[in-house]
């Protein structure tokens, strides 16, 4: 006798299935108040935090007025009043998106932003960045003016160099269109998408921790700063310290830092550091 | 716009500076000093304070 479509149904439902175990394992990496949070620890209220999310928002008006280059086209871009303005909208959003993705990136490094198990996050901003510069090349051989053919045929004898021309001719309009439109924002979108998860899984990258002589200048020390420390000030609408802001014992901290930092230390200098899982 | 292009020649050749075997456009001079003035001020500019509802 064949089970009926409820008993298969809930023997799937047991065992589970992809969909199942996707959205558990999804849910597990990033709840939803971490993924959406509504408050930062104090140290982001600092204007070199601002840089990845002005990268973002210049990004979004390159996608923007792309998408209407696109519906429009090239008579119209290349004669029309209107056409001209949202052509040059398109460049300068990109030179935006460009400088505040080198400040993003120089603020980062300077901060080591890879500590605390962010090397992903570190690696996906550098795939970001590289796969932008490809996309933006891209783009001026898709000018259809004397400068695009200047840096198309500038630019084959060093593709052709590397053997990619065989198969990437940067004086195929088409193709090269078809890569600037379609394919490489794809991977940007799809990277960045990454990223910025990955910045939510981790959570944002702290301070440096002040060393010994440091505190000891500023009339502090080590073993009267920790436990039982004052609770981090964080931004936000949340009035209430969740348990993951209570500060934990200076054996704690020491053995769940990341290893920049000394032990005992406050609280505001480990919070967000991630938990110990995969 | 007329200002713009009274001050800079935007039509003309490109101006590029010379130091060794650097050769280095006067335009992408500007956008990497533009840059350096954004990080130092992002670091030394205080932030906007928001009153906090912690009690």
């Amino acid at each position: 006798m064949s089970p009926t479509a409820a008993e298969t149904s809930t023997v799937a439902a047991e065992k589970g299935n992809w969909t199942a175990r996707l959205r558990d394992s999804a849910v597990k990496a990033l709840p939803p108040e971490r993924l959406l949070p509504d408050r930062q620890p104090a140290y982001v209220a600092s204007w070199a935090y601002v840089f990845g999310a002005l990268s973002i928002a210049a990004f979004g008006v390159v996608l923007l007025s792309g998408a209407v280059l696109a519906v429009e086209g090239p008579a119209w871009w290349h004669n029309s009043n209107v056409g001209l303005f949202v052509n040059s909208v398109h460049l300068w959003s990109t030179e935006l998106f460009f400088m505040f993705m080198v400040v993003h990136l120089w603020v980062k490094f300077f901060m080591a932003a890879w500590r605390g198990r962010r090397k992903a996050t570190w690696i996906t901003g550098v795939i970001a960045f590289a796969v932008s510069i490809g996309t933006a090349f891209t783009g001026y051989l898709s000018q259809q003016n004397f400068d695009s053919e200047w840096i198309g045929t500038q630019a084959k004898d060093g593709i052709n160099s590397t053997g990619a021309g065989a198969f990437w001719n940067v004086l195929n309009f088409g193709q090269m269109l078809m890569w600037h439109i379609v394919l490489l924002p794809g991977v940007v979108l799809l990277i960045i998408g990454l990223h910025v998860l990955l910045v939510r899984r981790r959570g944002v990258v702290p301070p440096f921790a002040p060393t010994e002589a440091q505190l000891a200048q500023a009339g502090l020390s080590l073993a009267a700063a920790a436990p039982g420390a004052a609770s981090v000030p964080v931004l936000g609408n949340n009035p209430e310290p969740s348990a993951d802001q209570t500060a934990p014992p200076a054996s704690t901290v020491q053995a769940t830092g990341s290893g920049d930092q000394a032990p005992g230390l406050p609280e505001e200098l480990s919070w967000n550091q991630p938990e110990n899982e995969s | 716009m007329d200002l713009l292009a009274a001050l800079v020649h935007l039509g003309g050749t490109g101006k590029y500076i010379s130091w060794g075997v650097v050769q280095i456009s006067l335009a992408n001079l500007i956008i990497i000093a533009v840059m350096i003035v954004m990080l130092v001020a992002a670091i030394v500019l205080p932030f906007p304070k928001h009153e906090t509802r912690r009690k």
